[in-house]
């Protein structure tokens, strides 16, 4: 016994009145007839407040909290828990099992305090290479219970009234999609997860596979049962070669101790799964042509109908989920769709992972649930903006997503209240933008993205998007025209409902939303020729001030040799002249040089 | 008609079927969707985003090609917005488009001039930059003009799906995404058999035959020239809609009286060598079918497949008839039977096949044909050319006084004339065969189960009680598919003839683009120009390519009988296997699973 076990026994009055001091005597006879006495600390405490399932006990490390202890459980729980370091789970108080234990290790902390983790519930608890680490946190009990007790209707109505939605953005109803597979009648059937997360920024689904590869195993596996699909495959990009390894390592040791392959634990249930890497088109998360790379196409979406839920891989009937929808579905199999559905808003359920960055002090991944504000994350969790700058907005959802104001801070995060501010959930990507950044400049950043992205299948994407990128970097180039933000409206518009598939129909949205949210600073732009933000090299003006000292080294910098004045006297700018490459301003030793 | 369902198109109700998409049922009540990338014979796409329709309670327009009819769906198909987005759809495919309607190959036959006409498009409101790539002319076939491209990838797909060469996909992505063959291969060096069915499917320019038409003007009017052409069936079959006659119409002596007023000296029928051809290609399956050499006999006429063959099928190449194609054994003819004839120096004969096809152009350079050190056929212009070529010389094809063709290598059988149809050298060559091994004539020579569009055809002859079993494809991926059961079953047939283009020659590459009213390919044009090839063949008195007496005479003259020294050295030729680069069918099938 080389870990020294604390054993704290509540001693208030409810757990006293159920006998703790009996258990207390219990417990240090039982210590003494093995020659453990003075080998565990045990202390009483005060009320611990768990009355009702007192009397409580609670065993450190790994706190273990037992309730409804009697004298006569004592030498077990001394056998089993203390020798042989093997909890009694039947007298474990079970309520808090899951995303609590995330708390318990690092939850002292605000960044950590105002989360929930769901699907991340197990990363940095477990060793993710480690099979024996998830089973002890009721890894692969799902399972059992789906093959064991479910049928695979009861399966697909648990998750239908648990409320999941899509995970991977376009939040399409999970059980609805697991019912539109499982109706249709084909021997073959595929299960695909899509993990080919192409969000710049985005690290939600890579930390979910590195930190808990088993959770997605698992959701996949019930999924495939729940659907009649014998076959599971991973779409991962080729760029997360960690997440890939443990994918690998956790295929092989489930299906080594039978969580996977033929006769899944005797139920007479099989299914596999492969991992198949993505090159890395941002276009291959769109399941039409993530379908399309896994039969060996180039990743180009099709039309839909037929849906994969119809006509999917190799035509066949396919159930494609995200990452992070499909960790989701142990939890919501053991604590039960009512359970998971008091999370959330009204029509989004549960919670939903972001990767906050940009202009923000806490950068990272943050579960929150459903309803939580922008504000909350941002401010409270996110820690709010560094260095003193102002809040300007908060681009949401990804490349294709919109930039909110700061009047939209206390939006209650939902699928639907994203998409009424004119941006959208995505996959959960979440940049904060402060006031030194230009909102054109974000636009045209984003849009450049999606434009090279772009499969090039369809015309308004492949071409508008280009337009749409041309008239921006005119605008953010001081050439903008009157017309200008029309002609992006008109394109934008008709790019979101005239695109083939989900990259085309969003990609207009950063433009669209700085529009609709900051069209002042369009106008600036194109009729004042001024970016506020000072971000726009061609609208920068640079003048000289009172400040100066007349040392001349702006002059001797200036590759334009637009700068005159005589030493000691205050120089000047030849705007004419000036080519705004910003030289005399970082010169300066004097501040006599304003950007305006 | 129980199965009925109801639809509202533009507010009104309409029944229509179940099961087909908007754009089907809206067709049929009269409603022309605009549409691109659409087209019939091929996968749905859904690219060009041209047919976009509203259907009531969708958040987004959708593509009225892919999405099917339902119960009760209300469907908008002019609205003021929706005439709006298709416009700004056109415009953004016209501003990333060369600007040269006037020069361009397609002008007045260009489906995006069209639409864009009729979308009334007057200003242009997004113009930036364009793309801009090399035109890639290496093929001696079919040239690649991807600045003309607007990627709506029935190219793309008519080379894969109806084809099954798999020689053009898409490459890179978003604004840089262009159509290639694999690697950015040359055309030359790729898997390109040459059969031009892209540039029939183009709605644009972007493919184009390669255009020898000045090169050949310039030698009409060269006085120490002797300028020799020869026509396939299936160019009298088209050439009319060329000059706006409906599909159908057969204008052979208009043809042959333009030709020579285009400055021909001699103008000779490639349907008198498809005679020749079957004389040589039934005694060599008689020969076969009496134990010498490989069966099933696979025919050899169509230049595309002989690429295909080569590249794809290598194993079967013992199979293929060593006759060459009848516009090889023409030239050959001309450069020595007909200039001993007119006792002229060959050198100084100009041979010019007029062609419907693109392939020809490929064939014509192959130096294996080369007859005495000379290419036996000099230049290949197809009927879209000399179309141009007749139109551009003022000379009124549909008023000329009707000319025949010249002797002595004029005069055909309708065995020869039915050989520009699926199923027509069969038909012919069964005519002949059938007399040369059982001495008797065969009186019942129209075989309907092998004319028509039927992907694979079947059927059987008894000649002396021995059972021939024959088929005949037509486009090479309804040949790959015959030429896999042939693998799989070597004894299944004795006799297979394949056309490289659907429909056979009438719908090669090299005919006149669709018009206004038809699409490119349409069954119903094919089917019409092949009746019109059957209608001739009816008329004629000779039907069979042995008794037509010039056939006799060549062989009494010249060549002494079929098969013979004269004939193997000038007829028939042989076929190599070559290692494509690039990826090839097999490689892309296995990747379908």
């Amino acid at each position: 016994m080389a870990v020294r076990y604390q054993i704290t026994l509540c001693d208030g009055p409810t757990c006293m009145h159920k006998r703790s001091k009996e258990i207390d005597a219990a417990l240090e006879r039982e210590l003494a007839s093995r020659g453990l006495s003075g080998k565990v600390d045990i202390s009483l405490s005060g009320c611990l407040g768990m009355c009702a399932k007192g009397p409580i006990m609670i065993v450190n490390p790994g706190y273990t909290i037992y309730g409804g202890v009697s004298e006569n459980d004592i030498p077990e729980i001394v056998e089993k828990h203390l020798v042989r370091k093997q909890p009694v789970s039947r007298l474990i108080i079970e309520e808090d099992h899951l995303y609590n234990r995330f708390f318990r290790v690092f939850g002292d902390v605000n960044f950590f305090g105002r989360q929930m983790r769901i699907a991340l519930r197990n990363c940095g608890i477990i060793d993710p290479e480690n099979l024996d680490d998830y089973l002890s946190v009721r890894g692969y009990e799902a399972l059992a219970k789906v093959l064991s007790a479910m049928k695979p209707e009861d399966v697909i109505a648990e998750v239908k009234s648990s409320g999941l939605r899509g995970r991977g953005g376009a939040g399409f109803p999970t059980g609805l999609k697991w019912e539109l597979t499982a109706r249709e009648e084909s021997e073959e059937k595929y299960v695909i997860c899509n993990a080919d997360e192409g969000d710049p920024g985005a690290f939600m689904d890579r930390s979910t596979i590195e930190g808990d590869p088993f959770s997605v195993l698992e959701g996949m596996i019930v999924g495939g049962y729940a659907v009649g699909a014998h076959k599971g495959i991973i779409y991962i990009r080729a760029e997360y070669p960690l997440a890939v390894k443990r994918l690998e390592k956790a295929i092989e040791a489930s299906r080594n101790e039978g969580f996977l392959g033929t006769n899944i634990l005797d139920s007479g249930f099989s299914f596999d799964i492969e991992i198949r890497l993505g090159a890395g088109a941002f276009v291959c998360g769109e399941e039409t042509a993530l379908i399309h790379s896994i039969e060996g196409h180039r990743g180009m979406p099709r039309p839909r109908p037929p849906y994969p839920s119809v006509q999917g891989l190799f035509d066949k009937p396919t159930l494609i989920n995200n990452v992070e929808t499909w960790a989701n579905i142990p939890v919501i199999i053991l604590d039960g769709a009512a359970w998971f559905s008091s999370i959330g808003t009204e029509k989004s359920k549960g919670t939903k992972v972001f990767a906050i960055a940009g202009k923000i002090k806490n950068t990272g991944l943050v579960e929150v649930p459903m309803g939580t504000t922008l504000r909350q994350i941002i401010f409270d969790i996110g820690g709010g903006i560094p260095n003193g700058k102002k809040f300007k907005a908060v681009q949401t959802g990804g490349p294709s997503g919109g930039c909110l104001p700061e009047a939209y801070l206390d939006t209650k995060i939902d699928y639907e209240s994203l998409a009424q501010a004119g941006s959208i959930m995505g996959s959960g990507g979440m940049i904060v933008i402060d006031e030194d950044s230009c909102m054109v400049s974000i636009a045209r950043f984003f849009l450049e993205f999606t434009q090279n992205e772009s499969c090039g299948k369809c015309t308004p994407c492949r071409e508008g998007t280009k337009r749409m990128l041309e008239i921006l970097t005119r605008i953010t180039e001081g050439k903008g025209a009157e017309g200008d933000i029309e002609k992006l409206e008109r394109l934008g518009n008709m790019i979101k409902k005239a695109s083939l598939c989900g990259l085309g129909q969003s990609a207009p949205n950063p433009v669209l939303s700085t529009i609709r949210h900051f069209r002042d600073e369009y106008e600036e732009h194109i009729k004042e020729r001024k970016c506020r933000a000072h971000f726009c090299a061609r609208l920068v003006r640079y003048e000289i001030t009172d400040k100066c000292a007349g040392c001349a080294a702006c002059r001797k910098v200036c590759p334009a040799g637009a700068i005159s004045g005589i030493v000691k006297n205050r120089h000047e700018i030849d705007q004419a002249k000036c080519i705004k490459c910003g030289l005399c301003y970082k010169t300066c030793k004097f501040g006599a040089i304003n950007k305006v | 008609m129980g199965n009925m369902i109801k639809i509202h198109i533009n507010g009104k109700p309409y029944r229509v079927e179940p099961g087909q998409t908007i754009m089907q049922a809206a067709d049929k009540l009269g409603f022309h969707i605009p549409r691109l990338c659409y087209h019939p014979k091929l996968s749905i796409e859904g690219a060009c985003r041209v047919c976009i329709v509203e259907v009531e309670g969708m958040r987004n327009y959708v593509a009225s090609c892919a999405y099917p009819v339902s119960d009760g769906m209300k469907v908008r198909t002019n609205t003021k917005e929706l005439r709006q987005a298709r416009r700004d759809i056109i415009e953004l495919i016209l501003d990333n488009h060369p600007l040269d309607c006037h020069t361009c190959d397609r002008d007045s036959n260009c489906e995006l001039q069209r639409l864009a006409s009729s979308m009334g498009i007057k200003k242009r409101h997004f113009e930036g930059e364009r793309k801009q790539y090399d035109m890639d002319i290496s093929s001696p076939s079919v040239i690649r003009d991807p600045n003309k491209c607007i990627l709506c990838g029935r190219c793309v797909r008519i080379c894969s799906e109806v084809q099954k060469v798999y020689n053009l996909g898409h490459a890179y992505r978003g604004f840089k995404t262009v159509v290639m063959p694999a690697y950015n291969m040359p055309m030359a060096e790729s898997v390109c058999t040459a059969c031009g069915q892209c540039i029939n499917v183009c709605p644009t320019a972007a493919f184009v035959e390669k255009n020898v038409t000045q090169e050949l003007f310039t030698k009409l009017n060269d006085p120490s020239v002797i300028k020799v052409a020869q026509v396939a069936p299936s160019v009298r079959a088209a050439i009319g809609e060329a000059f706006g006659l409906a599909p159908g119409a057969a204008l052979e002596q208009e043809m042959t009286a333009a030709l020579k007023r285009l400055g021909f000296d001699y103008v000779f029928d490639t349907q008198f060598s498809a005679d020749l051809t079957i004389m040589e290609e039934a005694s060599e399956f008689l020969e076969r079918i009496q134990g010498k050499g490989r069966l099933p006999m696979i025919t050899s006429c169509s230049s595309a497949w002989m690429k295909c063959l080569e590249q794809f099928y290598p194993d079967l190449i013992e199979n293929v008839s060593t006759c060459k194609s009848p516009m090889s054994m023409m030239g050959a003819m001309v450069k020595t039977y007909f200039a001993d004839r007119i006792k002229k120096d060959p050198a100084k004969i100009l041979s010019v096949a007029v062609m419907c096809c693109t392939a020809k152009k490929y064939e014509a350079q192959r130096p294996e044909l080369m007859v005495n050190g000379m290419n036996a056929t000099d230049m290949v212009v197809t009927t879209r050319e000399i179309a141009w070529m007749i139109k551009s010389a003022g000379i009124d094809l549909l008023h000329i006084k009707p000319e025949r063709f010249d002797e002595p290598l004029g005069l055909s059988s309708g065995a020869g004339t039915i050989f520009g149809a699926t199923g027509g050298v069969m038909e012919a060559a069964i005519r002949t065969a059938y007399e040369l091994y059982t001495g008797e004539t065969l009186l019942d020579i129209e075989v309907e189960d092998l004319r028509g569009l039927k992907g694979i055809k079947e059927g059987k002859v008894v000649m002396d009680n021995k059972e021939i079993r024959v088929a005949v494809a037509h486009g090479l991926g309804n040949a790959c598919d015959l030429l896999d059961i042939v693998r799989k079953d070597p004894a299944r047939y004795h006799f297979i003839e394949i056309m490289g283009c659907p429909g056979g020659c009438v719908g090669g590459g090299g005919q006149p683009y669709a018009g206004i009213n038809s699409i490119p390919l349409d069954e119903d044009c094919l089917k019409k120009r092949a009746e019109a090839l059957y209608n001739l063949d009816r008329n004629k008195t000779i039907r069979r390519s042995h008794e037509n007496p010039d056939i006799q005479r060549i062989y009494k003259e010249f060549l002494g009988r079929p098969l013979s020294a004269t004939a193997h050295k000038l007829l028939h030729t042989h076929y190599k296997a070559k290692g494509p680069r690039g990826i090839t069918p097999q490689v892309a099938i296995g990747m379908k699973g």
